[in-house]
């Protein structure tokens, strides 16, 4: 059912993060090697590391791409306080032939006083623009207004979430029925039982960023959120990486209902909470149709849920920490009917076929 | 402590864990399966898009008709693949091994239910197809039959009654009374035994398939001669041969005779059509479900338990055509088997029948995973794109997510997916997908290249800048690449005003080459009195008038030279850097040049147009 390739990544320290670009056929990992490498995929499908370099000077948490658009651009965070935006310039003709490319600093964010723990660019149709977030629990929003110059990047934003942030997710929705739109969470670990995601809209009318919603219901720290893609859908989904696996759909109520003017109210329900990781979930990502979500969690494993046509969420996928799946857990079982024969050899050799098929 | 993290690839659907040292890139296997698979992708598309393009109008029988053999092309594509991996598979080829049995099963099921939902097989033809089925399916005993008929003396092989009953089990009783003739000819007493049950099973009276009798009549006839065989047997007729006496038992349907046949039928499904056969030819399509359980039930007999393929045929005799789909869904792990078949069942206005709105979303549903599996492959993308076109709820929206991340290896490919683009109105996508192409080129200073996307993009933005970058680089070096591109910009020049001027900048160029100085003079100027050329510009292209002004020939007019004389003044005056103007010696030299140039100029074309012709 999966097949698993192992790279060996060569960081000299824990891999924190690793992020794929737009089409996927290139790879960024980040470390606290205070590098990042960045893979590219060979038309037959070998991984190799075509750039490796010094980023920051502590642990780099996340890594992530701009969308192809605005070139092969980077953005890197990092417990040194800053967050950094890079660009791959097309080397030297020698370089090419090793395979080697250079990145360059466009820029360094510093504006924040203490660890920043992530960094994700926003939807390309609000132009170039990310957003970081920081232990101190500041969101911040920048944008280069020139996407030819990336060297110029502004402050536009900075909102003040008032619990230590771990990670955000822009909305990607593109539909001019919803204003551009930030979920927040925090993995504040003080015993109390503030919401731990928020969710930020943007307000045309007073052309700032304010908060939306809060999700009371989750009060247990959060290691990743992430919007689904949006398929033309007029709710949200959001699913949230905390001691379990949690997706909640949000829909927008009309606005005349609202009290406070020009920002929606959500009606927000949970569709699914699975603790199937029986640990801490670390990560949650989205396929690009927004109908699988992958977890990850403390317990080495990664597994994959989905929706059927009655829009039931059910685990459809789980593979251990080697890349390898775990054995009659999957619904999405081996075939092995063997048509009626009690042909035993035929049975042990369908299984024996499958085993092979993985490589290592 | 690692925290284990996973990321979503949008292409090949592969996500990654990574421990503190190695990173893995898990796909889905199906990858495999669509390699080895691809010829049944191929041809089944050609059906299926058939399928969707077919007449609607036609009403009844010729649908119906036209349905069962869309169905049977499906299956005739199923074999074919199975024909290619049986070769693979002796070849010992890995994967081509387990595609093989799932192909088979596939085609059992696919069978089973083109005879029951598509065909709609009433009691009578029923039991024909069901018979045809196990036949076509069951041949585990294929090389056993073989053996015996190719031996020089069939009956007196250890296998021969095996063979005979494996004839009467599938009702092939034709062949069973040749091989009986055979043995009657080499063992003469039971001469007489053999002429009695060769007579018996030459009348037996079974469904055909015209109208030369009714289900009444059919039955009639068959209880007589259930009697005449029930008689026979009690006279012990067949005592001395137990063979016989089984052969007969099993003619008159007894459970336990031909339940002792096991091993020769090897499947509760074949052991269910010989017990309808011979005990219940004429059964209805809704009396099956009965007749099923009961036979699993009896052949399993409580030693084993059923395997998924046994509960996907329960449910196809229940007539639960959600349930075989779900089961199948579940079971098979490639979403190709579903997709088509709930497509044809939902063509046969089956699935409408039970729930609309959730019979429809799921043909929907599935065919959107089937499409959307083909895009993680590199050329079966094309494929998928039709799919998402039949799904007229989301298909556009999954086709829009997908097309932007199909990779853009070589401009081939892009053209390929532009093409498909445009010829949807996808205009966010080409937008998208042109500017990608443009900065790509751009950033391997391509300009010729990120021109033609920007133009195709119709982002004047870009174009501007692209404009730019040309102007700059002919500034720098003198001359232009990419000429053939700017030559033949025709009305796209218009995208973005500098891009018209670097248009009409070469043509003013082209011009001066081919001497045609008087066009070239009117174009310069226009360039600058019509504000085509940015402020910046303007300097070059005065600089580009000195050679007109000093040809032999006077080429400026009066009045075209007091205007040149009058942008100069406009650039010099009008410009804040006056003091770098000043202090510039180069600029200084050229602006001083440029008025000398003027000056004579005005006075030699002040004379020319004073002076009266011929004189």
């Amino acid at each position: 059912m999966f097949v698993a390739r192992s790279i060996a990544a060569d960081h000299r320290d824990l891999i924190h993060d690793v992020s794929f670009d737009f089409h996927g056929r290139r790879m960024a990992t980040c470390s606290s090697d205070q590098s990042v490498k960045v893979w590219d995929k060979s038309e037959n499908g070998d991984w190799h590391c075509t750039a490796s370099w010094k980023t920051h000077s502590g642990s780099v948490w996340r890594v992530t791409w701009a969308h192809p658009e605005f070139g092969q651009v980077l953005a890197s965070c990092s417990f040194d306080r800053t967050a950094a935006v890079w660009e791959e310039i097309v080397g030297e003709s020698n370089d090419k032939l090793r395979g080697q490319s250079h990145w360059v600093k466009r820029t360094t964010l510093v504006d924040s006083r203490t660890s920043v723990t992530d960094v994700k660019f926003a939807p390309k149709h609000m132009g170039l623009m990310l957003a970081t977030c920081s232990a101190d629990g500041v969101v911040r929003i920048y944008e280069a207004p020139d996407v030819m110059n990336l060297s110029q990047w502004s402050l536009q934003h900075e909102i003040s979430c008032k619990l230590s942030c771990s990670c955000i997710s822009w909305n990607p929705s593109s539909s001019r029925a919803h204003s551009p739109m930030i979920a927040v969470g925090s993995d504040d670990n003080s015993p109390n039982i503030l919401a731990k995601v928020q969710i930020y809209e943007y307000n045309e009318n007073t052309r700032k960023y304010a908060k939306a919603e809060a999700l009371m219901t989750v009060t247990d720290p959060v290691h990743d959120i992430a919007f689904a893609p949006n398929l033309g859908r007029s709710f949200h989904i959001l699913a949230v990486a905390t001691k379990d696996v949690r997706i909640f759909t949000l829909k927008p109520l009309r606005k005349e209902l609202t009290s406070s003017g020009g920002l929606t109210k959500f009606e927000i329900h949970i569709v699914a909470q699975f603790d199937n990781h029986n640990s801490q979930v670390w990560r949650v990502s989205w396929n690009i149709t927004g109908t699988v979500l992958a977890s990850s969690g403390d317990d080495g494993c990664v597994r994959l849920w989905k929706a059927n046509y009655m829009d039931n969420w059910k685990c459809t996928g789980i593979l251990k920490g080697n890349g390898s799946p775990v054995n009659g857990s999957s619904q999405q079982g081996i075939f092995n009917a063997s048509l009626g024969s009690a042909n035993t050899s035929l049975q042990n050799s369908l299984n024996g076929s499958s085993a092979s098929r993985k490589q290592s | 402590l690692c925290f284990p993290c996973c990321t979503h690839s949008p292409y090949s659907q592969a996500f990654l864990t990574p421990s503190s040292s190695r990173v893995f890139v898990v796909r889905r296997d199906q990858d495999i399966y669509i390699h080895t698979l691809r010829k049944l992708f191929n041809e089944s598309h050609g059906i299926f898009m058939g399928l969707q393009r077919s007449e609607e109008e036609l009403a009844g029988k010729s649908r119906k008709a036209q349905l069962v053999q869309v169905s049977k092309n499906y299956r005739s594509v199923i074999r074919a693949c199975m024909e290619d991996m049986h070769q693979a598979a002796a070849l010992k080829l890995g994967p081509a091994f387990l595609q093989v049995s799932i192909l088979s099963a596939m085609e059992l099921i696919w069978n089973l239910c083109e005879i029951l939902f598509v065909e709609a097989a009433t009691a009578g033809p029923l039991l024909l197809r069901l018979l045809d089925w196990v036949r076509l399916h069951v041949c585990d005993v294929d090389s056993m039959v073989r053996e015996v008929l190719s031996s020089e003396s069939p009956s007196k092989h250890k296998l021969f009654w095996n063979v005979v009953d494996v004839f009467v089990l599938q009702g092939r009783m034709d062949e069973a009374r040749h091989l009986l003739s055979k043995e009657a000819s080499a063992n003469p007493a039971s001469m007489n035994m053999y002429k009695i049950l060769d007579d018996l099973m030459k009348k037996m009276p079974v469904p055909s398939l015209g109208n030369t009798q009714t289900l009444t009549e059919l039955e009639l006839k068959w209880q007589h001669w259930h009697e005449e065989c029930q008689r026979y047997l009690q006279d012990g007729t067949f005592a001395s041969n137990p063979h016989m006496e089984s052969i007969c038992k099993i003619l008159l349907g007894d459970e336990d005779a031909i339940l002792e046949k096991k091993e020769l039928m090897t499947t509760w499904y074949h052991f269910l059509v010989t017990r309808l056969l011979y005990s219940h030819p004429t059964v209805k399509p809704m009396e099956l479900r009965f007749y099923a359980q009961s036979s699993m039930d009896l052949f399993l007999g409580g030693e084993s338990s059923p395997e998924p393929l046994d509960l996907i045929l329960m449910a196809a005799f229940e007539f639960e055509m959600h349930q075989v789909i779900k089961e199948c869904s579940i079971v098979l792990s490639n979403w190709w088997f579903v997709a088509h078949l709930t497509d044809l069942l939902d063509h046969c206005k089956l699935l409408q029948s039970h729930n609309l709105y959730f019979g429809s979303n799921m043909r929907e549903f599935l065919l959107l995973e089937y499409a959307s599996g083909l895009f993680s492959h590199h050329s079966l993308w094309q494929l998928g794109v039709d799919y998402f076109d039949h799904c007229p709820q989301f298909g556009r929206v999954y086709l829009e997510l997908h097309i932007e991340r199909v990779p853009l290896s070589t401009e081939q490919k892009a053209l390929k997916v532009l093409r498909i683009c445009e010829q949807r109105q996808m205009h966010e996508q080409v937008r998208s997908i042109c500017k990608i192409m443009a900065m790509k080129a751009l950033r391997n200073n391509r300009l010729g290249s990120a021109l033609s996307w920007s133009i195709r993009a119709k982002d004047a933005a870009f174009a501007t800048l692209i404009s730019d970058r040309f102007l700059k680089d002919y500034c720098e070096k003198g001359c232009f690449s990419d000429l053939d591109l700017i030559d033949n910009l025709g009305p796209s020049m218009l995208l973005s005003d500098r891009l018209t001027f670097l248009g009409k900048y070469r043509e003013f160029h082209r011009l001066y080459g081919e001497k045609r100085f008087a066009e070239a003079a009117r174009l310069l100027l226009t360039l600058m009195t019509a504000h085509i050329a940015p402020c910046s510009f303007w300097m070059t292209l005065l600089t580009d008038a000195l050679p007109l002004l000093e040809q032999k020939e006077v080429i400026f007019s009066a009045e075209q030279t007091y205007e040149l004389m009058r942008c100069l003044e406009d650039l010099t005056a009008g410009n804040p850097d006056k003091q770098k103007f000043q202090d510039d010696d180069v600029e200084t030299t050229k602006v001083e040049m440029l008025r000398l140039a003027l000056a004579r100029n005005l006075a030699r074309v002040i004379v020319k147009e004073g002076t009266v012709e011929g004189s």
